[in-house]
């Protein structure tokens, strides 16, 4: 087996690099993917079309926003399918009554100083996150980044105090109902474009109902309400993935 | 017509990538843990990733100078004030002194992905722990094989 | 609201996982509803899709209006070919959703909310790689039934399940990968992701081993999710634990859904003239594929209960897919189509009986068949249709899939792959007319390869409920229907073919199908 493993890593190592031989250079600005029409396009239009400067943004959630929208199903796909597989409701009523400030856990005298410094960090870094999505018109940043770091503050409550101190903040049907939310409101911006006699996710229609000067800010303020989905997924799912792996689904006193 | 060496060079990252997925692949495959196997799955897909950001890389030439003369950062985010030109003319920017946006933007559904798909792993891996009491492949078949363990 | 079909019919599941996210966590009870209303829509959007395509040929819609210039937005595009996976999986969806009310328990512990949020998300997944024209959101859509898939049949209460689903996983995720690497090898060749783009490129400069490696990368990582033969050794185990219900949507879809892909990359990406013009590696394919449509037969032969014996039939048909449309001609690769809706009907016929039939149990031994014309009637008629689909009699699909297939191997020259066809049917006929007489007469010591102890057979606990009844006889009408519809449809995949630039059939051979005539001897 072992060797039979390495001869078919070998093969497909050597298949690849057999298609290196004939790969433009790297970095080559006249390569068929660098200079081709689609990345100039995406370049010179992102202000006017969507008057977005980070083209990335512009890629990811108006000319290939179809892709980004299943992208966050997956996402959601992800924490349903851990919920699925490792949910196991072992103490029936209790479960959500039970509050964290009424039995102190084990080994929380120890944790002054980790969570002291966790409590003062918790705000920052959420109000970072909300700059991070605002900022994901002209910056590097969005949803995705912006999603990750709300999801990562809950976290840092759950591994400096313990996790039912996070999930007395955020709580299993909550993050449940925000990771179908999040990407309600995307697939929903969609549709609304769609209902106003667009074609699916064409942000131009909502100059109809948003204030905006035009098509192109219109699409500006599409690709950002579409980003809020994002994050609202992101951040629930993340969270929901960790509570789900570090309680052995429980959703009790984790890791 | 540069030499195979010359081209081996200058496509160094792919080189690099063809090797991290070969040993990413070969945990996958050899692997009889299914822990290391995770762990080649990521390497594996990490792989990828490096892959398609090299393809974005570009550098423009010789042109890595912005409009006021200072060097611009090669990624594609449009530089400050070139604003009001970039709506009437498009065409006045030049594609050549940004990144291709287009593979970091796919990468970032692989990069979702393949968090996605870890996150199941695992809990696939955590619901085996606890069936079997072991991650070992070898010891959860020698469990199987035992006849009381047959489960109908 | 007609011309925004083809996102329509990705939506309508998709909405419909999102609501039951949002509602079933309260109401779980709105779940199932939810779930058959949706996939009803589906099977009347899919319909109309199907004619309009029928009468205009081709079909594409702009997500975004991102039109021109082409490639810089995600198209979706449906011909004669995908219309009709599409009404296939709509169907099939349809029907499982019908089948799963019985099925499913109604506590907490049982999930059915999660059931039917990752159902209808396999189902987006399917209805959203059948109708792309973008080869990396090809990738996306993969990636979430592949997903889904996982978690479907990680679910249920048998702890083999999940350590089959883990070899899933890793098999599923590599085949994943390398299908994205390959997409990344012709973006990188191309500058192109959408599918026509692509083909344009590479119609113009087809010489390149940059495209050699791309082709070879996605048809390795398409057969990996396939399941063909060599690399198809976690299907068996992965079909056989999982739970019935996500069985029965899984194994009839999944597979067939990446045959699918594998012909659109052939036709479409890569286009007929570049995949079949140089080389002799398509007669290597229709080896493969020999091998696999035996080893599955063979296998399908030594397995002594009845779902490890479907899911063997499965890597048969994989076989017969792949050969198809590997065989380099018009009848061979229309065949192959047909199949893929065929072999849907079919296997959901089979699995849908089995799961009536087993109930939660994994293993259901052959023998258990004994009495069972007498104690389940109307299953086991359901499940003789999708038998005889699988054997190959007319009027069933079976048949005209294999005279499709046949026909391509005469023209192709190639008697291997007919031969193997041939045997791998009379091998089927083998295996059900053996269960139909264990059912019929019971089976004796000694015979059959079956000399243990007469197993004393206990009632089954599982008794067939109206919803199973109409979803498996749903399933077995289709098994009929598609094979009498069969000039038709063989009729719209040619017309596909022919824009898709297909050459035309030699004149036709015309081979009577008297093969498929002993088979009633057994």
């Amino acid at each position: 087996m072992r060797a039979f493993g390495l001869i078919i890593v070998l093969l497909t190592g050597g298949l690849l690099l057999w298609g290196v031989r004939d790969f433009p250079l790297f970095g080559a600005a006249d390569s068929p993917a660098n200079g081709g029409v689609v990345t100039a396009y995406y370049l010179q239009h992102t202000m006017q079309d969507a008057r977005v400067p980070n083209a990335v943004t512009t890629v990811l959630a108006d000319y290939r926003s179809y892709d980004t929208m299943f992208e966050t199903a997956v996402i959601f796909t992800a924490g349903i399918a851990i919920f699925a597989i490792l949910r196991v409701f072992d103490d029936r009523g209790g479960r959500r009554l039970r509050k964290s400030q009424d039995a102190p856990v084990k080994g929380d005298q120890y944790r002054i100083i980790v969570g002291t410094t966790s409590r003062l960090l918790i705000a920052p870094i959420q109000l970072f996150a909300l700059y991070v999505l605002v900022h994901g018109h002209h910056s590097p940043g969005g949803g995705f980044q912006g999603g990750v770091i709300i999801g990562a503050s809950f976290l840092l409550l759950a591994v400096a105090r313990n996790l039912q101190t996070s999930l007395d903040r955020f709580p299993e049907r909550r993050f449940l109902a925000m990771g179908a939310g999040g990407v309600l409101i995307y697939a929903g911006t969609g549709l609304l474009c769609m209902l106003l006699g667009r074609n699916f996710l064409d942000y131009g229609a909502l100059q109809a109902v948003l204030p905006a000067t035009g098509p192109e800010m219109a699409r500006s303020h599409g690709i950002f309400a579409v980003e809020i989905g994002v994050a609202v997924t992101v951040s629930a799912s993340m969270f929901a993935v960790y509570a789900m792996l570090a309680s052995r689904g429980r959703l009790k006193d984790g890791l | 017509m540069p030499t195979p060496f010359q081209i081996l060079l200058h496509n160094f990252n792919y080189v690099c990538y063809v090797v991290l997925l070969m040993i990413g692949l070969h945990a996958m495959i050899t692997k009889r843990n299914l822990i290391k196997k995770l762990i080649g799955m990521s390497v594996f897909s990490t792989a990828i990733i490096l892959f398609y950001v090299s393809i974005g890389v570009n550098n423009g030439g010789d042109m890595l100078a912005g409009h006021d003369g200072r060097p611009v950062g090669n990624i594609p985010v449009l530089e400050h004030g070139i604003g009001h030109d970039a709506i009437t003319h498009p065409e006045t920017i030049d594609p050549r002194r940004y990144a291709n946006p287009l593979p970091h933007v796919l990468m970032l559904t692989a990069i979702v992905v393949g968090v996605a798909t870890l996150g199941v792993a695992l809990a696939i891996t955590q619901r085996v722990f606890q069936d079997y009491g072991t991650l070992e492949e070898d010891e959860i078949l020698a469990q199987l094989n035992n006849p009381q363990e047959n489960d109908d | 609201m007609t011309e925004h079909f083809p996102v329509f019919i990705v939506l309508i599941p998709f909405f419909g996982a999102l609501l039951c996210g949002l509602l079933g966590m309260r109401w779980p009870r709105v779940c199932p509803g939810i779930a058959l209303a949706g996939m009803g829509l589906a099977v009347v959007v899919a319909a109309a899709i199907l004619q309009r395509v029928a009468e205009v040929g081709e079909w594409s819609y702009f997500v975004g209006k991102w039109e021109q210039p082409r490639g810089i937005g995600i198209e979706l595009r449906v011909d004669g070919i995908n219309a009709l996976v599409l009404s296939a999986v709509a169907v099939v969806g349809w029907l499982v959703a019908v089948f799963s009310p019985g099925r499913l328990g109604r506590d907490e512990e049982s999930k059915p909310t999660q059931f039917y949020i990752l159902f209808l998300l396999l189902m987006t997944g399917l209805f959203g790689i059948t109708v792309t024209g973008d080869a990396f959101n090809l990738y996306v859509m993969i990636e979430i039934s592949a997903l889904t898939g996982y978690a479907l049949l990680a679910m249920g209460p048998h702890s083999r399940a999940r350590l089959a689903t883990f070899n899933y996983l890793i098999m599923g995720t590599i085949g994943a990968s390398f299908y994205l690497l390959g997409v990344g090898y012709l973006y990188l060749h191309t500058g192109m992701l959408n599918m026509a783009g692509i083909h344009t490129v590479l119609a113009a400069n087809p010489a390149s081993s940059v495209a050699l490696v791309a082709f070879t990368l996605i048809m390795v990582g398409l057969w990996l999710k396939m399941a063909l033969f060599p690399l198809g050794g976690w299907l068996p185990n992965v079909y056989t634990y999982g739970p019935p219900l996500a069985a029965a949507a899984a194994a009839p879809l999944v597979t067939k859904v990446t045959v699918y892909v594998m012909v659109r990359m052939m036709v479409t990406v890569f286009g007929w003239k570049w995949v079949f013009g140089g080389g002799g590696w398509n007669e290597a394919v229709v080896w493969l594929a020999v091998v696999a449509i035996l080893a599955g037969a063979l296998m399908a032969l030594a397995a002594k209960d009845l779902k490890r014996m479907l899911c063997c039939l499965i890597l048969s048909e994989v076989g017969y897919m792949v050969g198809g449309a590997w065989l380099a001609n018009r009848w061979g690769m229309t065949g192959a189509i047909y199949h893929i809706l065929g072999d849907a009907f079919m296997t959901l016929t089979l699995f849908l009986a089995a799961g009536v039939l087993a109930g939660r149990a994994a293993i259901f031994k052959l023998e258990r068949f004994e009495g069972m014309f007498r104690r389940q009637p109307w299953v086991m008629a359901a499940f003789a249709v999708g038998a005889l689909g699988m054997i190959g009699l007319p009027p069933t699909c079976g048949f005209f899939s294999k005279w499709f297939l046949i026909r391509g191997g005469l023209e192709a020259g190639h008697y291997g792959y007919v031969g193997a066809l041939i045997v791998s049917s009379l091998i089927n006929a083998v295996l059900f007319f053996r269960i139909f007489e264990i059912a019929v007469f019971g089976s004796k010591p000694g015979k059959h390869g079956y000399d243990g102890p007469q197993v004393v057979v206990e009632p089954d606990g599982v008794k067939a409920k109206g919803g199973d009844l109409l979803a498996l006889y749903g399933a077995a009408a289709m098994v009929v229907v598609v094979g009498l519809g069969s000039g038709w449809i063989s009729g719209v995949i040619q017309r596909a073919l022919e824009v898709n630039g297909v050459p035309l059939a030699a004149p036709a051979v015309l081979a009577p199908a008297v093969d498929e005539t002993p088979t009633n001897d057994h």
